[in-house]
């Protein structure tokens, strides 16, 4: 089943493009990473599914138009859309009272047991809570209501290791399962590698690769080239290459090059796939010519 | 690499299966009605701590009386003296009341934008229609209940004050409570409160409501400088006061000066009776613009992001 299913989505601030016409399908049960540096257009198109923002073209979100039917939607749609949007004047209790109240979908009884492992205490205001503590709090809200789309725009932004960790962690043993969907945007793209089903890369306002992490597994390979082989390494027209200690690092396409075969390459050095960020970086900064900001 | 095999071995807490009923749009005003009140708690403490303080007042103002009283029973003069002290203090608690509807009707779509929680409660399958109701029921309804309230049982215990005050000084109590007709007064209030500051003042409101939902910054002089504007112009232009003379009668005139002059007098009833107030065009004029403020700040809200 078909979560999010968009057409030609475009959207414009003044002269500035945020989305050039892009087309996106995300099916139920996937984790979608949608990686890009800032300004590529992530939050607008994530604003645009959530119904916060108008666009052109076509949308639907569960079957609903996002703008016209935000209130309907987001009975099966959560998302976090930042680390510090809880209002800071609300009481713990406050909070889950007032979802409680307002949501048809949410387990009062699921967020008290998710808050009984934090240390977050009931009457405590949420301008005195960490940062930390405001994002735990946040995800034990979302978690305990049986959304089918859940979505989360730098989720972890300004938030310690071991809070990012803990934060995906508890996503996906106490939340995620077959019938859920989750599309998460972040800098931090090392903590997503092995949550992700699917990636996609966006740059300008265009969606500049999508595919799924199987996909890039057998797609991409990266080489650490022996000393003597960087020559016949580079013949085979590496998409990207660094240097690391002294050593090339080259990075394959054999998507778009079908010359390249995986035995030949390991004779060349130690291949392995790449990480998110060296893929980001090869993929998006070729495209802009300039590698931006792919992990920070 | 495995990308998420483990999440999908681990995923032990399913929480499918029992499907939820619909929250009616009673239950979302109501929450919403309360939200309000948890994040704004100077609509109920801000009148309850001026009848706080006019209550103290007018415990000097007794002892300082209680000197010059003799012992002769209750003229009509201290009746009409208690009588003007009941109206100065539901005119205390009714001017904050007001005070606090404005500047929270002003607050009450920016702030939400400015300190990015919007985010949040755009979250949560709520209409922009029935948050902005509940915000502007707060001035219109939950204010002026409240006012009464709080008037109600400020009279009260200024007349338990007297009452006891007066007790050895061989003053007629009982004409005391008598006298002030308590329940009538009570009644022209709350009539007073839900027909003018409910209805009466409902455009005053949708207007600050929607400035607030449109504001980029600084919603009070956006409210307040265009109408102060519009004024100045007219009167260098035309001549004229219209906007003034509008906004004028808006606030001071209209159905509350017909109902002091039917405060004392002896057709109580006939007061109650809505007719008159209800036959006014101003009303039906104000309401008809509240209408269409609240339309528009019902849109904006749609359109508006954090700032």
């Amino acid at each position: 089943m078909t979560v999010i299913e968009a057409r030609g989505l475009r959207k414009a601030f003044g002269t500035t493009i945020a989305l050039d016409g892009i087309d996106l399908r995300v099916d139920e049960g996937r984790i979608l990473g949608l990686i890009g540096p800032n300004g590529a257009g992530k939050s607008t198109a994530l604003n645009a599914i959530l119904g916060l923002t108008q666009y052109h073209g076509e949308l639907r979100v569960l079957g609903r138009d996002p703008w016209n039917e935000r209130d309907q939607l987001m009975r099966d749609v959560c998302f976090i859309a930042d680390v510090a949007v809880l209002p800071r004047w609300m009481r713990v209790s406050q909070a889950l009272d007032y979802v409680e109240g307002v949501h048809p979908r949410f387990d009062r009884s699921k967020a008290e047991g998710l808050l009984a492992k934090t240390t977050i205490k009931r009457t405590s205001k949420i301008r005195h809570l960490s940062k930390g503590m405001v994002a735990q709090l946040h995800l034990a809200l979302v978690m305990a209501i049986d959304a089918r789309l859940l979505v989360l725009d730098e989720p972890t932004l300004g938030l310690d290791i071991l809070f990012r960790k803990q934060f995906y962690d508890s996503l996906l043993n106490d939340y995620f399962d077959r019938s859920r969907t989750i599309v998460v945007t972040t800098h931090q793209v090392e903590e997503l590698q092995h949550i992700l089903t699917d990636l996609m890369f966006m740059d300008r306002g265009r969606i500049v690769l999508n595919c799924t992490m199987d996909e890039i597994e057998s797609r991409y390979v990266e080489v650490m080239v022996h000393p003597g082989q960087v020559a016949a390494a580079r013949a085979l027209k590496p998409i990207y290459g660094r240097q690391v200690f002294g050593r090339s690092i080259l990075l394959f396409d054999s998507g778009t090059n079908q010359n390249i075969d995986r035995q030949q390459l390991a004779a060349l050095g130690e291949a392995r796939t790449p990480s998110i960020a060296d893929l980001f970086v090869a993929v998006v900064g070729n495209q802009s010519g300039m590698a931006q900001g792919a992990a920070q | 690499m495995s990308t998420q095999s483990n999440a999908m071995t681990e995923s032990s807490i399913q929480s499918q299966g029992t499907t939820p009923t619909e929250i009616s749009f009673a239950r979302a005003m109501y929450w919403s009605i309360r939200r309000e009140i948890w994040e704004n708690r100077s609509i109920y403490v801000a009148p309850l701590v001026a009848a706080a303080l006019f209550l103290f007042g007018f415990l000097i103002n007794m002892m300082a009386m209680r000197r010059h009283i003799g012992t002769a029973s209750l003229g009509p003069a201290q009746h009409d003296l208690l009588a003007t002290r009941y109206e100065i203090s539901a005119s205390l608690i009714m001017g904050t009341a007001l005070i606090v509807g404005i500047f929270y009707s002003l607050d009450a779509l920016y702030g939400e934008r400015r300190d990015r929680s919007i985010l949040f409660w755009k979250s949560l399958p709520v209409s922009d229609l029935t948050v902005v109701l509940s915000k502007l029921a707060i001035p219109i309804l939950i204010l002026p209940l409240l006012s009464f309230a709080i008037t109600l049982a400020t009279q009260f215990i200024m007349l338990a004050l007297s009452s006891v005050m007066l007790l050895g000084s061989g003053v007629n109590i009982a004409s005391l409570w008598t006298g002030a007709s308590f329940f009538k007064v009570s009644l022209v209030l709350l009539y007073h409160l839900l027909t003018v500051h409910g209805l009466y003042y409902a455009p005053i409101y949708g207007w600050l409501l929607m400035v607030s939902a449109w504001a980029p910054r600084a919603p009070f002089i956006w409210a307040f400088l265009p109408p102060f504007v519009i004024c100045g112009v007219e009167k260098i232009a035309f001549n004229t006061t219209y906007l003034l003379g509008l906004i004028e009668e808006r606030l001071i005139g209209g159905p509350d000066s017909s109902m002091v002059e039917h405060d004392h007098a002896q057709d109580f009833a006939g007061t109650l009776i809505p007719h008159h107030f209800f036959s006014m065009p101003g009303l039906w004029i104000g309401l008809a613009m509240a209408a269409v403020f609240l339309f528009v700040a019902v849109r904006l809200r749609r359109y508006r992001g954090p700032i």
